[in-house]
């Protein structure tokens, strides 16, 4: 298991909504998205899947790259794919931004 | 391995009954009687292996369908003649636990031993909730299915503290393969994470037991230690009368408040919660 | 010709099965009358998986959501089943033995509450082993105490089922509702073929595992009350109608004479038949009154 930190301090725009989707199954994870408490956005990530610290900070600096909301993000992850990270962060905005 | 289940238990069953033999209408593998316990009566409960069972999957001492219902009956029994008495005079009963498992056999799975399981934790329960002094001792194994039928519901458990007193929910060779480890890793593990471990002084960590007693030879006691355990019995009879006819008791030893925290975190947010939803 | 005649039902009825631990639960309440407590933000998740290298879950697999059903007070706690195959863990278990003895306050000071239970679980997490059997243990006491002043429900709905420690949870409610979808049972085909041999239990063979644990042959031998379609409102209909039905005057798991009677009657010489069992047991009385 590893647990890896990444700060996005450019994300500024104010967000007032929380939301959770997924599930911590087998190539499956959980989101939790949710206003950041200090500057800039947040994501704290703990994987059962060692050794990815590479491809988490790509899939973030992606998602970042378009979103800009101070958010706190946490994720519980049980093997996703990076294809399924972006698809879990996107449900989870879509709620946060509807 | 551990060894065989049953011999501890039944060496108990007669130490403290002066009975070693099955009641009219029970089967051959349930041990119940009423014995004079302390100045009152007592009943006393035990599972042994009966290698004659008609059940092939309870002969070396797993809890089954029989023994399930026959030890809801004997408890049922004792709860119905009881049942007009002040509380501190409704009768302990104390279940021997030595236990190897629940039934693991395609009989007891189509006759839902889920449900024969369910209706003796129903039985011992009931009469704790009723007021009866509900006490385990174990004297030797305790696996899961076969605990939570047979003593799980007791509102203070005492275990003797050797090699031979096992209680958990899976046997280490079972849990290894399903956990994905070696016997040895699973080993290792349960020593540094106490709900893990096979070792009774670890499960004691987990704020459950009333008392650890120690013998030197469990399944041959002598008379001093079989009067210390009788006296721990009664110990604990008197503190269960003194105390809750829950289980909240769990929660409330010192090694539970700081093995279960999270436990504990638990019950206060909701609670806290409830109040306003 | 109306279009739910070209569209066979199937199509139309929403599944229960292919929602989660929490739309399942949320779909049992009344609109707006539902929160969830102690939910993922709360983040008390289990303290032994990352000791043992494994992600938790914000919520560990247990969701517990309070409201109204039918207008009357009720929570509902449900298992995730597809996080550790919705074990029990400490977390999961105290979340739900809490939420029974919060229910059973309300019920004992005039405000009765009732439970439902959704359980997908293979029972006892063994990361977290003998806190699990523990919280089973718990869980059990809490579901009798609860019940004698308000109804506790449980559904299974597939498609983990309900087995282990838990199926003893479901043994002691008031009223269970299964699909043809689930199973339940103390033991699953895999651990008695791991532990008894093959010729004890073909763990491969699909048609005698649903002959034995599956919701038909559980409801229909009277060890489950109520065999329902997958489809969200028909559940919601039936844990309705167990709301308004209150406690039953003698929960099934108290007729000890009934069914030691009928173990006593059984043909151990061979294996029985499930269908046979079924007949005999369905014909006569018996199942939660």
């Amino acid at each position: 298991m590893e647990r890896i930190e990444f700060d996005y301090p450019e994300a500024k725009r104010r967000v007032t909504r929380k939301a959770h989707v997924g599930v911590v199954g087998s190539g499956d994870m959980e989101v939790l998205l949710e206003p950041s408490l200090g500057e800039g956005a947040h994501v704290f990530i703990t994987t059962s899947v060692d050794g990815f610290r590479d491809a988490w900070k790509a899939v973030f600096d992606r998602f970042f790259s378009k979103f800009d909301g101070a958010v706190r993000i946490d994720i519980n992850d049980a093997g996703a794919t990076p294809g399924s990270v972006l698809l879990r962060l996107e449900q989870a905005v879509e709620v946060i931004e509807q | 391995m551990n060894e065989q289940a049953g011999l501890r238990g039944r060496a108990w069953f007669k130490a403290l009954t002066g009975n070693n033999k099955p009641k009219a209408g029970d089967p051959n593998s349930i041990l119940a009687a009423d014995a004079p316990f302390g100045g009152e009566t007592a009943l006393f409960l035990c599972v042994v292996p009966n290698l004659e069972s008609r059940f092939p999957c309870v002969r070396d001492g797993q809890v089954g369908l029989e023994e399930a219902y026959a030890l809801a009956t004997n408890i049922r029994e004792a709860i119905a003649e009881d049942n007009n008495k002040p509380k501190a005079e409704k009768r302990p009963i104390i279940a021997v636990v030595d236990v190897k498992s629940q039934a693991y056999g395609r009989r007891e799975e189509t006759a839902g031993i889920f449900f024969a399981a369910a209706v003796s934790a129903d039985a011992y329960a009931s009469a704790r909730m009723a007021g009866h002094p509900v006490i385990s001792l174990i004297a030797g194994q305790a696996f899961s299915g076969g605990f939570l039928t047979h003593g799980y519901q007791a509102n203070r458990i005492l275990a003797f503290d050797d090699d031979g007193v096992v209680i958990h929910a899976m046997h280490k060779e079972a849990a290894a393969r399903i956990t994905r480890r070696s016997v040895a890793e699973l080993e290792k593990l349960g020593h540094e994470i106490a709900p893990m471990s096979y070792d009774v002084r670890d499960y004691a960590k987990l704020g459950l037991l009333f008392r650890l007693l120690h013998t030197e030879n469990p399944k041959n006691p002598t008379e001093a230690e079989i009067a210390g355990v009788k006296q721990a019995l009664a110990e604990a009879i008197e503190d269960a009368r003194a105390g809750k006819t829950d289980l909240s008791n769990h929660l409330e030893s010192d090694a539970a408040k700081q093995t279960r925290k999270a436990s504990i975190a638990v019950r206060n947010a909701l609670e806290t919660q409830w109040e306003t939803a | 010709m109306s279009q739910t005649n070209i569209i066979p039902d199937f199509v139309m009825r929403r599944s229960f099965i292919e929602l989660n631990g929490r739309a399942r639960a949320q779909s049992l309440f009344d609109e707006g009358t539902w929160k969830e407590l102690v939910g993922p933000f709360d983040r008390i998740e289990s303290p032994w998986l990352p000791m043992q290298g494994i992600a938790p879950q914000s919520d560990d697999g247990c969701i517990v959501i309070k409201g109204k059903i039918g207008g009357s007070a009720a929570v509902a706690i449900a298992f995730e089943g597809a996080f550790q195959g919705g074990s029990v863990g400490e977390v999961s278990g105290a979340k739900m033995t809490a939420a029974l003895d919060l229910a059973t306050k309300d019920s004992e000071s005039g405000r009765p509450t009732a439970a439902v239970l959704l359980l997908e679980t293979g029972g006892v997490r063994l990361q977290e082993a003998n806190l699990g059997l523990a919280a089973v243990a718990e869980v059990i006491s809490s579901i009798l105490a609860l019940r004698q002043h308000a109804p506790v429900i449980t559904i299974i709905a597939g498609t983990v089922g309900c087995f282990g420690g838990m199926s003893l949870a479901a043994g002691v409610s008031s009223y269970t509702i299964m699909t043809r979808e689930a199973r339940l049972g103390l033991n699953g085909p895999e651990v008695i073929e791991q532990e008894s041999g093959i010729d004890e239990f073909d763990a491969s063979d699909r048609a005698l595992i649903w002959a034995i644990h599956g919701g038909e042959q559980r409801v229909g031998m009277g060890l489950a009350d109520t065999l329902v379609e997958d489809d969200s409102e028909k559940i919601a209909a039936a844990v309705r109608s167990y709301i308004r039905a209150g406690v039953p005057i003698e929960h099934r798991s108290r007729q000890v004479k009934l069914y030691r009677d009928r173990i006593a009657a059984l043909d151990t010489s061979q294996q029985i038949d499930p269908a046979t069992l079924r007949h005999q047991w369905g014909n006569s009385t018996g199942g939660a009154r």
